[in-house]
């Protein structure tokens, strides 16, 4: 589609958007939709001379007609079943093609003080408790998608605990693709919100029906208030032709912690940005991530990690495996603010080969302004270790078994620190179909 | 069991570094090969494992009545022919209790047996581990990550324990192992010996001969066995050194 009839395009749906938004929104949000929406038009999809897009050219997304997905009533409790997570007893949201699916979810028993529903459902009922939140964490400097996302999504999750408040469960919220229709896309806005003192796991997970070919294009914002403790699941599992674009927003008050486990096995082009501010001492990030780019499959990872006040923390650990005819992609922005004095940030980013075809970029960035801090990192790129294949062949262990177990004990040592062992378990099996020996490298390559 | 006849070999491309080795090693016996820094013993461990990097320019191997090179390392492994490290790899995340046990099963399966179920497995193992007097915390950590070189060599003999080679040849076994370490490491290969299991030990030193009293002595010298005998051999050369040996074999 030519750049005039797809503008034309985007402007049919901007206008169809208005059309359907859920009752009339409040002038804040109006607004700030309205500003996005220009803001889109005006910047336009990013494209590779942008030194943030430098990697990753989204002509496949850019040139295709994508529009809202028709209602898809054909996915089941069993698809759910077979998506999510066995044994995993977790409070969940499921969406279909970004729409919540309440007969499909189950939110029983959550305790006081916890807000869990569906975004649309808060912006028809009570939208003022999203006014501080709901687009003010996330910007679009560095991708207009987020403003793509501002300007078109209607539905998504709020996940809200009052102070002190303890979530007993992990909330799940397994967002599902369908088949149905190859050009339909979804702009999910997930908005988690941890009071004082609360604590809470939220799993953030993406997986398609097979042959699905849609395009996600999700943000997250997340906020932790002083001493709140976050994990957050961030896994993406869509279908080979699928298109995901996920952008992340984490502002961390006093001494609160954030874990993000950030996993990426599926999809054919994948960009993820994950924006980390420490605005206050004792904050604490976390950022574990493991991504897999094999057959034609294009993963894109950016972190960028702002130490805006003293005595903050980061642990940034990324592992990435190429295969195939794989890309990968991984830059690491630590920013230390001139008067973060004590900041202590460390990033490695280790990533191997498996095919002469494949290719991994690894960038770290490392931005310092002040003088009194401890800032480590670390990149490496390379193939498995000769010495440990001949080590394990001595043996009696096969080359192929070999090489399998290097390369499931190079991804696992990533997965071995999340700590719901029903969801690291699935995910390793996952990931263990796609690599060498699994279906999913035989199709896949 | 092993014959090898005249064997030569080189790095890569390389230096020439076995220059004819003959030696004749049969079930049950306990051969010590020592030698001087440079003679050659890693290079004849490596060629015997089937390490890349390595290229046999002439002679021959023969274990077990077939032709050992024409065996792929892991092959030589299944047939019982097992190499103890003078460095043993460290693998991370990859357990120790996960690699031994895809070791036992692969030798199984190659011997067409069953795989052995977890539980009859670990009690066999937890027999090993008590020998080499290793606690049980060591199969669930990765593979010689973070092990002490003494814990590293103990690990080793553990494999061989567990995995019972026909041959165990152990490279430099006794380095970097104190006192304690270095009898509790030959307690394990004294376990080994049996009338049907031969062993070869490859040091530099006398030292792991007071433990483990070999047959027959070797010493190799530049890339040939220049002088054997019985375990006399190794106290000649403790109070000679190998200056006097070598000197007298020119």
């Amino acid at each position: 589609m030519s750049a005039n009839a797809l503008s034309q395009h985007y402007a049919e749906q901007v206008q169809h958007l208005q059309q359907s938004l859920p009752g009339s929104l409040p002038d804040w949000l109006a607004g700030r939709r309205d500003g996005a929406a220009r803001r889109f038009a005006d910047a336009g999809f990013p494209d590779p001379r942008m030194e943030e897009w430098k990697y990753t050219n989204v002509r496949p997304i850019a040139t295709k007609p994508f529009g809202e997905a028709p209602v898809d009533t054909g996915v089941s409790a069993a698809d759910v079943s077979a998506l999510g997570f066995q044994g995993l007893d977790a409070y969940r949201m499921v969406f279909v093609n970004g729409r919540l699916r309440t007969d499909l979810s189950d939110l029983n028993g959550l305790p006081d003080g916890a807000t869990v529903q569906g975004l649309g459902d808060a912006i028809s009922h009570d939208p003022a408790p999203l006014e501080p939140i709901l687009g003010t964490l996330a910007h679009d400097r560095f991708s207009s998608f987020t403003a793509l996302n501002m300007a078109f999504m209607n539905d998504g999750a709020l996940v809200r605990l009052a102070r002190n408040v303890r979530l007993d469960r992990p909330v799940h919220l397994l967002m599902i693709g369908t088949a149905g229709n190859a050009a339909s896309w979804s702009h999910p806005r997930i908005l988690i919100h941890a009071g004082e003192g609360a604590e809470a796991t939220v799993i953030e997970h993406y997986a398609d029906i097979a042959g699905a070919q849609g395009f996600t294009n999700t943000v997250t914002e997340l906020r932790a208030e002083a001493g709140a403790q976050v994990r957050h699941y961030l896994l993406q599992d869509h279908a080979d032709g699928a298109y995901h674009v996920g952008s992340v927003f984490i502002q961390q008050r006093r001494d609160s912690r954030v874990i993000s486990h950030n996993v990426n096995l599926g999809g054919r082009l994948v960009r993820h940005d994950l924006n980390v501010d420490l605005t206050e001492p004792g904050a604490e990030i976390v950022l574990d991530g493991l991504f897999l780019a094999g057959g034609r499959q294009h993963v894109d990872t950016h972190t960028r990690v702002h130490h805006s006040s003293p005595n903050t923390t980061s642990r940034e650990r990324y592992r990435g495996i190429g295969q195939g005819h794989g890309r990968g992609v991984f830059k690491g922005r630590v920013l230390v603010e001139r008067g973060a004095q004590k900041t202590d940030a460390q990033q490695h980013s280790a990533n191997l080969l498996l095919s002469p075809n494949a290719e991994i970029d690894t960038k770290p960035e490392l931005e310092i302004y002040a003088d009194d801090v401890k800032c480590a990192h670390g990149a490496t790129v390379g193939q498995l270790d000769t010495t440990s294949l001949y080590y394990l062949r001595s043996r009696g262990i096969g080359e192929q078994e070999a090489r399998e177990m290097l390369v499931f004990a190079f991804a696992d040592e990533v997965l071995e620190r999340m700590d719901l062992p029903p969801v690291r378990e699935s995910i390793e099996a996952r990931l263990a179909a796609r690599l060498p020996g699994g279906q999913a490298f035989e199709t896949g390559a | 069991m092993l014959k090898i006849q005249n064997l030569q070999a080189r790095v890569e491309n390389g230096t020439q570094i076995l220059k004819g080795i003959d030696l004749e090693v049969k079930a049950g016996e306990v051969h010590a090969i020592m030698g001087p820094n440079g003679s050659g013993k890693s290079t004849l461990c490596q060629v015997l494992g089937g390490r890349d990097g390595y290229e046999v320019t002439g002679g021959s191997v023969d274990y077990l009545g077939q032709d050992l090179f024409e065996l792929e390392t892991e092959e030589r492994a299944r047939e019982g022919l097992l190499l103890g490290f003078q460095y043993p790899v460290e693998i991370p995340g990859v357990k120790n209790i996960y690699l031994l046990k895809e070791a036992y099963n692969a030798q199984r399966k190659h011997r067409g047996e069953p795989e052995a179920d977890t539980f009859q497995f670990l009690k066999l193992v937890r027999e090993k581990l008590n020998t080499m007097q290793m606690d049980e915390s060591f199969l669930h950590r990765a593979v010689n990550v973070g092990f002490s070189g003494g814990e590293k060599k103990r690990n080793e003999i553990l494999q061989m324990l567990v995995l019972e080679p026909r041959l165990a040849l152990l490279d430099e076994t006794d380095s970097g192992l104190d006192i304690d370490a270095l009898k509790v490491v030959s307690e394990g290969v004294n376990k080994l010996r049996s009338p049907d299991r031969a062993i070869v030990l490859v040091t530099h030193y006398q030292r792991l001969l007071s433990h483990i009293e070999p047959d027959f002595v070797h010493v190799l010298s530049d890339g040939r066995i220049i002088k054997s005998g019985d375990k006399t051999l190794a106290h000649e050369l403790e109070r000679n050194g190998y200056h006097g040996i070598i000197e007298e074999a020119a």
